[in-house]
């Protein structure tokens, strides 16, 4: 049971970091699908800051230089998003698709290649942080508290005080509702939209380092992170593009995701003698029925997904 | 010239051929930081992918293999490019792919059907799995890329668990379909013979069909121009008379279809066998978005983007394993689809290009007519 908490909560973290990510950036306007992406580059920025730091650093440098990896590289991929779809008006849904795999690709090469210098025979696309791991760890009996946990709690705020209590935050909603309003007013929606999935690579880069220490100690690239960015825009849309709610949903969510981890551990699950794909397929398939249900009265912001072109009305 | 360039076909041949060349060089950049010393002898080997081995009819072999697997390809590229059309980005091909292949398998290999049923079998399956993200998107206004998603991954599971019944016991690929079921091999038609190559089938020429039907299709039929026209405006075409939402479900059966055919393509040959412990959803149908759009989104450029987003794939297998990882040639099609969202850029600039110096030569021809005025007055 504990363990079944312990895995809800630190998937629920993931789903939340990330579908604030996807929150901001839908709220400046512009529709990240590439999240699934730019996990995968935010976890390789995590991954490669615990594989050369010496085991011996402070937890708390260790974990702060690691977000730090993390958050660069996410940042830094996301611009490929913000040059494409804001300066050069590019479909979203294309340029989004092709950062999923260009993320999946790009971090495999570049993994195989660091093992293969290292070694020869190594050709896997695995980094190993077991050790670098303990950092983000702190046992309460058996209940393995993980500091990801807290940050997106912090995160969770953060993103609730921008969004809704800073100019910044109202400024940037507006260039997703009325981009053509906010611009006659004097925003300017080019740099707010820039902000909006600048701070998504943000979000989405810390979800996949969290994604990667949520349960395993080692990490095979070429696996991607399993369709997450998308159950994050997923418990977005159920979260109706409001932070607190979105924390609602990631709850529900990540604990579907953890019953696929701990089902056996249930002697009543386990007398339904289910085959473990279907708890596999379980998040998935909830997200698909919940969407069904949510997506009519959808509170999308009004202009997402269009490119702002300052010639048009 | 200038009337040359203006051609739309023509600029979205340059468009794609750019998108081409410069993922292919920035592939090669990557290889050089990686390790400069066999950079150019990498990227050589990716490009020319059967061209690796010396004795001809090893290259003709390695030529239809590179062949077995465009089919499939041409398929779920068909699917998205259908969809897109239609105003659909169909990223659930890779889980109707998927779908195709399991109720190929199943219905060979479990009901012993002959391949023409198995076949027919895939498409509904397809079509049907196609159809739910129809019916999501048409009542209850789903995003089709979200709920396609999902859809790749159930589909995944689901066809995991239903083909673990026709696995091999001491391994976990299904049977192999020349022992277990040689009736439903597809028929090759001669083609093994020309290629030297039992794999290749008539599924090659069939996808190639495929592409000329789906052209003529949206081009020259009622259906086509109808669901075109939804794609635009689905309100001015509901105005207008035309079932938007049913265009737009069927639309996704038809691509669910197309790409539920590429699974049965690929399995009924025999090529490959499915791990029922695969934990990710096949590429195939990713690639398929690549193909379509590197193709201009025309089916018949799509055939050739196909060839070449398998030909690069295939390549990739042919580089320096000691420096580099095959998935290069991954990298460098995921790099074509990201410049693929620049084509529309590109395209502007050309006619902004066009109409500048069309402008300038008006200027100097008024100038000169001028000049050639005032000359006349003295």
């Amino acid at each position: 049971m504990l363990l079944l908490i312990q895995y809800t909560l630190i998937f629920a973290s993931v789903l939340l970091l990330v579908a604030l990510g996807g929150c901001f950036s839908e709220h400046s306007g512009v529709i990240n699908l590439g999240l699934e992406g730019i996990m995968v580059i935010g976890a390789l920025g995590g991954a490669l800051m615990m594989r050369y730091l010496p085991s011996s650093t402070p937890a708390f440098f260790m974990i702060l230089l690691v977000l730090l990896g993390a958050i660069v590289f996410g940042v830094a991929y996301s611009a490929l998003l913000g040059v494409a779809c804001i300066n050069f008006k590019a479909d979203q849904t294309i340029v989004g698709t092709a950062l999923n795999m260009l993320g999946v690709a790009a971090a495999t090469v570049l993994v195989k290649a660091i093992n293969t210098a290292a070694n020869p025979d190594d050709v896997s696309s695995e980094i190993q942080y077991a050790g670098a791991k303990r950092a983000f760890l702190v046992n309460f009996g058996s209940f393995e508290f993980n500091w990801f946990m807290l940050i997106a709690v912090i995160m969770l705020v953060i993103a609730y005080v921008v969004l809704y209590k800073t100019r910044f935050g109202l400024r940037l909603m507006a260039c997703g509702e009325h981009p053509q309003a906010a611009d006659s007013v004097g925003i300017n929606v080019y740099k707010m939209r820039w902000a909006g999935v600048l701070i998504s690579g943000m979000y989405g880069g810390l979800g996949g380092i969290c994604y990667i220490l949520a349960g395993v100690s080692l990490w095979k690239f070429e696996n991607g992170v399993a369709g997450f960015g998308f159950l994050a825009l997923a418990v977005m849309i159920f979260g109706q593009w409001k932070p607190t709610r979105i924390a609602l949903a990631a709850l529900l969510f990540g604990f579907f995701r953890a019953l696929s981890n701990v089902y056996f551990g249930f002697p009543f699950l386990m007398s339904l003698n289910l085959p473990g794909s279907v708890y596999n397929m379980m998040p998935y398939i909830i997200s698909l029925v919940v969407l069904a249900f949510t997506s009519q009265n959808s509170r999308a912001p009004k202009a997402e997904g269009i490119p702002y072109d300052k010639g048009t009305r | 010239m200038k009337k040359f360039l203006k051609n739309n076909a023509v600029q979205s041949l340059i468009a794609s051929l750019i998108c081409i060349i410069l993922g292919l060089l920035i592939g090669y950049i990557v290889l050089l930081f990686i390790n400069p010393a066999g950079a150019s002898e990498a990227i050589l080997a990716v490009v020319k992918n059967f061209w690796n081995y010396s004795r001809a009819n090893l290259q003709l072999k390695n030529f239809g293999s590179t062949l077995v697997k465009t089919a499939p390809l041409l398929m779920c590229a068909l699917s998205v490019l259908f969809a897109y059309k239609v105003g659909l980005f169909n990223i659930g091909a890779a889980g109707q792919y998927v779908v195709g292949a399991c109720a190929s398998l199943l219905a060979a290999l479990a009901w012993g059907w002959s391949w023409l049923p198995c076949l027919l079998f895939a498409m509904v399956v397809g079509a049907l799995y196609g159809a739910i993200v129809g019916l999501l998107k048409s009542f209850c206004n789903v995003n089709e890329v979200i709920s396609g998603i999902m859809l790749n991954w159930i589909g995944l599971y689901t066809t995991n668990m239903i083909l673990a019944s026709v696995k091999e016991s001491t391994s976990p690929y299904t049977l192999h379909l020349k022992n277990a079921a040689p009736q439903a091999m597809l028929p090759t038609l001669g083609l093994e013979e020309l290629f030297n190559n039992k794999n290749v089938t008539i599924a090659i020429p069939l996808a190639v069909l495929t592409a000329v039907i789906i052209l003529i299709i949206l081009d020259k039929t009622r259906l086509g121009y109808e669901l075109k026209a939804t794609g635009n405006n689905k309100n001015a075409a509901k105005y207008a008379g035309m079932a938007e939402r049913r265009n737009i479900i069927l639309t996704l059966m038809i691509a669910g279809a197309l790409a539920a055919l590429g699974g049965a393509f690929l399995y009924l040959t025999d090529f490959e066998q499915w791990s029922v412990t695969q934990s990710s959803v096949p590429g195939m149908g990713f690639n398929g978005i690549a193909a379509a759009f590197l193709g201009g989104l025309n089916p018949i450029g799509t055939i050739f983007a196909s060839y070449f987003i398998q030909h690069i794939t295939v390549g990739g297998a042919f580089v320096d394993k000691t420096m580099y990882s095959s998935q290069i040639s991954d990298l460098i099609s995921s790099i074509i689809i990201y410049l693929c969202g620049f084509v529309l850029f590109i395209k502007y600039a050309m006619n902004q290009g066009i109409a500048r110096s069309e402008e300038k030569q008006k200027q100097k021809a008024a100038a000169l007519a001028a000049d050639s005025g005032k000359g006349g007055e003295k």
